[in-house]
C-alpha cells in the first residue's frame, strides 16, 4: 500500500486542526503540557500553540472528566485524554451518569460536544492494569457513542463526526497503532484498501484478485485490524482463501447496513476484538447479523477474543493471552472446514 | 475544631424583621415541601423526594448575591434552590408529579432539573468537577460570574469533591461551595462519617472558608457578601459551611433520630425563630403562603400528564 504518515502523526494533526478551526476546543488530561505532550504524544505542540486551552491536570480522572463535562455544558468542544484506558473506570460516573444521561434526562436534548480519548490494549508489556481493551464496559449506554481508531480512517474526519454528534463519545485508540503507518486507499502487492459506506463507516481490505464473493468476512476492531490483515494475507497465500477485512470506525451505536450486502454473500463471518469474552461488542455484532440475515446465513458467526485472563507483563505470557494473528487464521480455517 | 454533630443555637435576637420578599420566599419553600410530604402520603408522588425543611434560608440568603450569569448546581435536596432562583412552584411541582408544564417534562423529576443556568443531579459530589469546568468557562468568557454548588456534609465522603476543590484552587476558578451541614447523611450522623472537619480539609488546600451558624437571612447575607464579591474579583474558590437543622426526614418516613434530636433540630429552625420573633406578621404571611401553595397543588394535580417531547432513548446512528 502507498507509504503514509504514522497514525500518531495523523491523530496529532487532527487535534491541531480541531484547535485551529474551533476557538472553543479544549484538551484536558494528565501530562499534556509540552515538551511531554501526553503519554503517547498525541497532544504534542498543542499546549505551546494554545496555552489556555490545554489543561494538564492533577491525577484526577473523575475530576477532570467532570471539568470536561462543565466545559461541554457551557458550549465548548472538549477532548479529554485518559492516559491508559484502564483508568477510564475512575471516570465512569462522570461519563455515564453525567455526560451520557445529561443529553436526555432533562427532557429536551442537551448538546454536549465531548470526546474522551482512551489509549487501550496490550502487546506492549505494560501489564494487567495498563493494557486492557476496555471497550465492552462502555457498550450500550444511551447517548454515549463509541469509536475506535483504525489504520484506515483519517482521524480528522472521525473527530469531526464525533464532535458533530453533540453527545459524548469515547475514542478508543489501540496503543499498537500509534507508531504504525496508516493504510491509505489503493493497493499493495496483494490487497486492495478502501472504504464501505457513504460516510466511510467501514475500512475494507480484500485480495486484489478475489473480485467475487469472499470465503470469509472478518470484522475486526481498529486495534486488531493489523492482526486480521496478517491472517488474511497468510490464508490467501497459503490456501487461496479469500478473506475480506471490514473495520468499523464506530462501535456503538452499531450500524451494519453499509456492509450488509457483503456480509450476506460471505460463506463465513468471523468477528475479532481484543477484549475477553462475555458481554462483548463482538456478541452484539453477531446478534445484529442474526437479526438482519438469519435466513440467508450459511453458518454461525464466530467470535475471536483474548483469553479470559488478566494481561501478564512478561512478553511470552502476554502473547499467550492476547489475540494473535494465528488465532484469527485458525478460526477462519475451522469455520471454512465445516 | 468544629464538630459537625454539635448543635449550635442560632442567634435569637436579630437586628430586623426579614424583608417581605425573603419571608415570602422562605414560606413558599416551606409550604411547598410540606405539601410534597402530604402528596407523598396520599400516594400521589412517584419514587422519592427529599425536602429541604429547615434549610430553606440558605438559598434564600444567597439568592440576591447571585446574578443571572451565575450558575447554580444543586443536589438531591434541591427544591429550595430551584424556588429561590425561579419562584416557579408550578413548574417544579409539575416536574415532580409528572404533569404538563413540568420543567423537564417529568423526565428528571425531583433530583434532575436543568433550566438555564441551573442544574441539579442526584449523584453526590458529581456536580463539583462540573462546576469547576463551568467556572473555567465563565472566567474566560464572562469574568465576574461564578458557579455556586450546594452539597451536604455527607458528600464530603466523595473523592470528586477533593479533586474538584484542588483544581479550583490550583487554577483559580470562581466556584462557591455552599455546604449545608445538617449533621446527618440519610441515617448516618456526621460523627460516624467524617474524620476531622470540613474547615480543616478546605483550609488544608488554602481555600477561603467561612462557617455560618445563623439562620437569619439578613445576617447571613451581611456575613458572606464580601466573600462572594472576592470570588468574582479574584477567581478564588470559596467554601461556605452553613450549620443547618434537618427538620424533616431524609426522604419520606425514614427519620431514625431520637425525639430529643428532632426537638433540637426544630428549635434551630428559622421557622420557629422568626415565628417567635415576629409572631403577628409571620402568622399572616404563613397563612397566605400556605394557601398559595395549596392552590398551586390543586392546579397542578388537575393537569394532564406530561409528555416527553424530545425523547431520545438511544443515540441516533
Ligand atoms: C454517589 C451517591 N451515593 C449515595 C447516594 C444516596 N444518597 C442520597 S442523599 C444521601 C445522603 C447525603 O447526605 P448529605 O450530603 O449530608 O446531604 P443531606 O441529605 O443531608 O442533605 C445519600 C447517601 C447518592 N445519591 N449518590
Amino acid at each position: 500500500m502507498p507509504r503514509s504518515e504514522r497514525v500518531v502523526e495523523n491523530l496529532n494533526a487532527a487535534l491541531h486542526r480541531v484547535f485551529a478551526e474551533d476557538e472553543s476546543a479544549y484538551l484536558i488530561g494528565e501530562d499534556l503540557a509540552d515538551p511531554y505532550g501526553g503519554a503517547f504524544k498525541v497532544g504534542k505542540g498543542l499546549s505551546t500553540k494554545y496555552p489556555g486551552r490545554v489543561l494538564s491536570t492533577p491525577l484526577s480522572e473523575s475530576g477532570f472528566v467532570g471539568v470536561a463535562n462543565g466545559l461541554a455544558l457551557t458550549g465548548n468542544t472538549v477532548f479529554a485524554e485518559i492516559m491508559f484506558g484502564d483508568f477510564a473506570f475512575l471516570a465512569f460516573d462522570q461519563l455515564c451518569n453525567f455526560a451520557a444521561k445529561s443529553v436526555s434526562m432533562y427532557g429536551s436534548r442537551q448538546e454536549l460536544r465531548m470526546v474522551v480519548r482512551c489509549p487501550v490494549g496490550g502487546h506492549r508489556g505494560y501489564g494487567p492494569t495498563h493494557s486492557q481493551a476496555v471497550q465492552k464496559h462502555f457498550m450500550g449506554v444511551p447517548n454515549l457513542a463509541l469509536y475506535e481508531l483504525t489504520p484506515f480512517h483519517d482521524s480528522a474526519d472521525v473527530f469531526a463526526e464525533m464532535v458533530g454528534r453533540g453527545e459524548p463519545c469515547i475514542h478508543f485508540e489501540d496503543k499498537t497503532l500509534y507508531g504504525t503507518r496508516r493504510w491509505t486507499e489503493g493497493t499493495d502487492d496483494l490487497f486492495e484498501f478502501g472504504f464501505a459506506g457513504a460516510r466511510r463507516e467501514y475500512g475494507t481490505a480484500q485480495p486484489r484478485v478475489g473480485s467475487g464473493d469472499a470465503d470469509c468476512v472478518i470484522i475486526a476492531t481498529g486495534g486488531t485490524a493489523p492482526l486480521a490483515l496478517q491472517a488474511a494475507r497468510k490464508l490467501f497465500l497459503e490456501a487461496e482463501t479469500v478473506c475480506r477485512l471490514v473495520v468499523p470506525s464506530r462501535l456503538y451505536p452499531l450500524d451494519l447496513s453499509p456492509v450488509e450486502g457483503m456480509l450476506a454473500r460471505a460463506r463465513r463471518i468471523v468477528v475479532v476484538e481484543e477484549g475477553v469474552a462475555g458481554g462483548t461488542w463482538g456478541a452484539d455484532v453477531a446478534q445484529e447479523i442474526y437479526e438482519r440475515m438469519w435466513e440467508s446465513l450459511s453458518g454461525r458467526v464466530r467470535l475471536v477474543h483474548s483469553d479470559s485472563s488478566v494481561i501478564p507483563s512478561a512478553a511470552h505470557l502476554e502473547r499467550e493471552v492476547l489475540v494473535q494473528a494465528e488465532d484469527i487464521e485458525k478460526t477462519v480455517r475451522e469455520a471454512l472446514a465445516r | 475544631m468544629l464538630d459537625a454533630s454539635t448543635t449550635t443555637a442560632p442567634r435569637v435576637a436579630g437586628p430586623a424583621e426579614p424583608a417581605d420578599d425573603d419571608l415570602e420566599l422562605l414560606l413558599l419553600i416551606r409550604h411547598f415541601e410540606l405539601s410534597l410530604l402530604d402528596l407523598f402520603s396520599a400516594g400521589k408522588l412517584n419514587g422519592t423526594t427529599h425536602t429541604c425543611l429547615g434549610q430553606e434560608h440558605v438559598p434564600v440568603a444567597l439568592g440576591p448575591l447571585l446574578g443571572e450569569g451565575d450558575y447554580v448546581f444543586s443536589n438531591h435536596r434541591g427544591h429550595g434552590h430551584y424556588l429561590a432562583r425561579f419562584r416557579d412552584p408550578e413548574g417544579l411541582l409539575a416536574e415532580i408529579m409528572g404533569r404538563q408544564g413540568a420543567v423537564c417534562d417529568g423526565v428528571g423529576g425531583s433530583q434532575h432539573i436543568l433550566r438555564g443556568r441551573y442544574l441539579s443531579t442526584g449523584v453526590q459530589g458529581e456536580s463539583l468537577p462540573v462546576a469547576v469546568g463551568t467556572g473555567l468557562h465563565l472566567k474566560r468568557h464572562e469574568p465576574g460570574s461564578l458557579a455556586l454548588v450546594h452539597i451536604g456534609d455527607g458528600t464530603w465522603g466523595e473523592g470528586s469533591v477533593y479533586e474538584a476543590l484542588n483544581m479550583a484552587q490550583l487554577w483559580r476558578v470562581p466556584v462557591v461551595v455552599a455546604v449545608e451541614n445538617n449533621g446527618i447523611a440519610q441515617s448516618t450522623p456526621a460523627a460516624l462519617q467524617m474524620a476531622g472537619s470540613i474547615e480543616g480539609r478546605v483550609t488544608g488546600m488554602g481555600i477561603a472558608y467561612r462557617r455560618i451558624e445563623s439562620c437569619d437571612v439578613h445576617d447571613i447575607r451581611t456575613a458572606v457578601e464580601a466573600d462572594v464579591e472576592q470570588v468574582r474579583a479574584t477567581n478564588r474558590p470559596l467554601v461556605l459551611e452553613f450549620s443547618v437543622p434537618r427538620v424533616g426526614p431524609h426522604s419520606k418516613g425514614d427519620d431514625t433520630r431520637t425525639q430529643e434530636e428532632l426537638a433540637d433540630a426544630r428549635s434551630r429552625d428559622w421557622y420557629e425563630v422568626y415565628g417567635r420573633r415576629f409572631p403577628e406578621g409571620f402568622a399572616r404571611a404563613d397563612a397566605r403562603l400556605r394557601e398559595r401553595v395549596s392552590q398551586v397543588t390543586r392546579d397542578v394535580d388537575a393537569r394532564p400528564l406530561s409528555e416527553w417531547r424530545d425523547a431520545c432513548l438511544a443515540p441516533s446512528a
